[in-house]
């Protein structure tokens, strides 16, 4: 049943192996630089090594926007986002398969009764506006450095030609990797609180279930490569191609260098460790971003060239994109829960218990005017939302913390219960430590957490270790998952 | 950066071409030098000579065109290179065909006439070396290609004002056959079609230098 609510996802990676190889290899196979099939098989083996390696940054981001917590859930949003891409595209709007998701995911929330978390959502919202800018930055630096470097050395026609090509080959494969990286997330981001997968050891490396299902979704892109992105290749190449190759050469590097920054886990550790601002890992279009570096350009050139209708459609797809998606995903949601009976999400019940209150009052957060609602249980996180916000004037960061803290999670640790965590991604030592609570009921996430950082500190968050953090973060996750089955 | 100015083997046929192109203009020179001055035995060297050089370009352009075609080269430019090289090939071919119309036709070219052909000859091939340096330029720095470019328009138009007095001298001159006049006029006419060719080539080169204008 689960590879038939995968295929959602696997139809969005082919979508998007289809459509965005051509922003990497478009201008080199469409100028008959590099032959289609050599593209594609860099393409698609770059693409796969991107989403295993480096995929789980951006895809962290999507999760906190909204976590779909039932397989039919994640089917219909992604399956949603695709319908929305392929039907913006022939309508021709410049479509992005990013905001097709957001929109989507935004549409489950709306659905189930969620919270969409703002913080996530003006994040994802600035950096979309944030990727074709910073191309073009990139570009205007990139193109003025190489002009300096081929005027300063007077690089001969011939050399420089082959530099071009062999440039325009690692910028694509580059691309590649950036694009596995950070496109990943709409592809398979939201499988992945729901994915039934263990955690799996080939020749001593071991993959979490999360890189299990970016490895499929990688080659759900890699089919989407060989089976239909050679028109598109064309189309890309020969329309960029009015640049000079050292300009297109420059628009790929730019725009390979942007989603890669907004993918990369290394460079924000680096951020972080050297107390700079770090940027949001967070899924970005491949196409906006290629459109960024060839406005860069035209900058550069005195700006008559720019097509700003073009520019304009890009804007307005920031907003369409995403509404359109929201739409279709509540709709089929809909369609799903009432016409086939099936379980879209996973009603997540919150509630003011003594715990949660002591714990809302040692976290310093303003709690008188919640004190009447104690013990009172709310259906859903909206409607929770709703009350925290007509009982006082909460900023969205504190009604944020205190959703996490009064969400309801029921568990009762039995030794039943660590047993059945044995075929689960855990080692021998955390099922120990897991072991040392059994008999104790816990109401709340938070509770386990805190149960498990007292008994190790493996279980405890670190300051400034963010990657740290993460790893924990999906431990939790998995254990959850796990304990809710 | 030792590795971005070294020569590759692409590079130095390409220049050997431009050499055969620049020698052919010399041979042409020296060869219509002895036609004027009845030196046969010479002109008959110079006319070996020049086949030879065509016979070595065409060598050179074909295997060129194999090596554009296998390696390196994007394929954009790769179609201007070859194109060039070909127009450029069709300039060595005037020279080495107008060489042999002096032996075919023989034709008598009246004393008077002599000094204005030898500057127009010159006009010629000062025209042809201009283009050869621009090509140079473009293959090696295509920054400094129009600081040579614009001088292939300057000797074109020399030429042209050259031949027009010539042809004009031609036939004012009296007691001359009307064919005979016409032969003369015919070989100025060639002469100077030979500097039109080069500026058309150097128009065109003047358009591969913007589409790779960075």
């Amino acid at each position: 049943m689960f590879s038939f609510f995968l295929s959602s996802g696997l139809f969005l990676g082919w979508s998007l192996g289809a459509n965005d190889a051509s922003n990497v290899f478009g201008t080199a196979v469409g100028s008959r630089m590099i032959r289609f099939r050599t593209a594609a098989v860099y393409c698609s083996l770059f693409v796969i090594l991107g989403a295993v390696i480096s995929g789980a940054g951006a895809s962290h981001t999507l999760g906190k926007l909204g976590a779909v917590n039932a397989i039919a859930g994640a089917f219909l949003v992604a399956f949603s986002a695709a319908l929305s891409v392929y039907m913006m595209t022939r309508a021709r709007f410049p479509v992005s398969t990013s905001q097709a998701i957001v929109g989507a995911i935004i549409g489950w929330n709306l659905f189930s009764g969620s919270v969409t978390d703002v913080n996530a959502l003006s994040k994802i919202v600035s950096t979309w506006i944030f990727c074709p800018l910073l191309a073009a930055v990139f570009a205007i630096i990139l193109y003025k450095t190489t002009t300096f470097v081929i005027n300063r050395f007077r690089i001969r026609m011939f050399r420089l030609d082959a530099i071009t090509r062999y440039s325009l080959l690692l910028a694509g494969i580059f691309g590649s990797y950036a694009l596995g990286a950070n496109n990943i997330a709409n592809v398979m981001g939201v499988f992945v609180p729901v994915a039934p997968f263990d955690h799996i050891t080939i020749l001593g490396v071991s993959f979490s279930p999360a890189q299990q299902l970016f490895f499929l979704g990688g080659i759900a892109i890699g089919v989407g490569v060989f089976t239909y992105s050679k028109r598109v290749m064309m189309t890309v190449g020969t329309g960029i191609f009015p640049l000079t190759p050292v300009a297109a050469t420059v628009v790929v590097w730019s725009h390979s260098m942007v989603l890669f920054i907004f993918s990369s886990e290394m460079l924000q550790n680096l951020l972080l460790s050297m107390h700079l601002p770090t940027i949001p890992l967070v899924p970005v279009s491949s196409s906006q971003a290629i459109v960024g570096a060839v406005i860069g350009i035209g900058i550069l050139k005195g700006g008559k060239g720019i097509r700003w209708r073009t520019v304009g459609g890009i804007a307005s797809s920031w907003i369409t994109t995403p509404i359109i998606a929201a739409l279709v995903c509540f709709l089929s949601l809909f369609f799903m829960q009432n016409v086939f009976h099936q379980k879209t999400y996973k009603p997540v019940e919150y509630s003011l218990t003594q715990a949660a209150m002591d714990r809302i009052i040692t976290s310093g957060l303003p709690h008188q005017q919640l004190e009447p609602m104690m013990w009172e249980t709310f259906k859903n996180g909206r409607e929770f939302n709703n009350f925290l916000h007509s009982a006082a004037d909460y900023t969205n960061e504190q009604a944020r913390s205190i959703r996490s803290i009064a969400e309801l999670y029921e568990v009762e640790i039995s030794s039943e219960l660590v047993d059945s965590l044995k075929s689960g991604p855990f080692s021998r030592e955390q099922l120990e430590i897991i072991g040392k609570l059994d008999g104790r009921t816990f109401m709340h996430k938070w509770e386990i957490k805190s149960a498990l950082a007292e008994l190790s500190e493996d279980f405890t968050y670190r300051t400034n270790d963010k990657e740290f953090n993460n790893h924990l973060d999906d431990f939790f996750n998995h254990l959850f998952n796990r304990l809710d089955l | 950066m030792k590795i971005l100015k070294t020569r590759t083997g692409i590079e130095s046929q390409v220049g050997d071409f431009l050499d055969q192109v620049s020698l052919s203009s010399l041979i042409f020179r020296q060869g219509c030098e002895y036609y004027l001055s009845r030196n046969t035995e010479d002109f008959e060297r110079k006319l070996q000579e020049i086949a030879d050089c065509e016979h070595a370009g065409d060598d050179l352009r074909r295997s060129i065109n194999e090596h554009l075609y296998t390696k390196t080269i994007i394929p954009e430019s790769r179609g201007d290179v070859m194109e060039l090289l070909e127009n450029l090939d069709s300039l060595l071919d005037r020279f080495k065909g107008t060489l042999w119309r002096f032996k075919i036709e023989g034709p008598d070219i009246c004393e008077d006439f002599h000094p204005d052909f030898r500057l127009l000859i010159n006009t010629v091939i000062e025209a042809t070396e201009a283009l050869v340096t621009s090509c140079r330029a473009f293959f090696n720095d295509i920054s400094t290609v129009s600081s040579s470019l614009h001088k292939v328009s300057y000797w074109e138009s020399e030429s042209d004002k050259i031949s027009t007095r010539l042809q004009t001298a031609i036939f004012a001159k009296k007691d001359l056959r009307l064919s005979h006049r016409m032969q003369q006029r015919d070989f100025a006419r060639s002469l100077d079609k030979t500097a039109d060719r080069a500026e058309d080539i150097a128009d065109r080169l003047n358009i591969y230098v913007i589409k790779r204008s960075l």
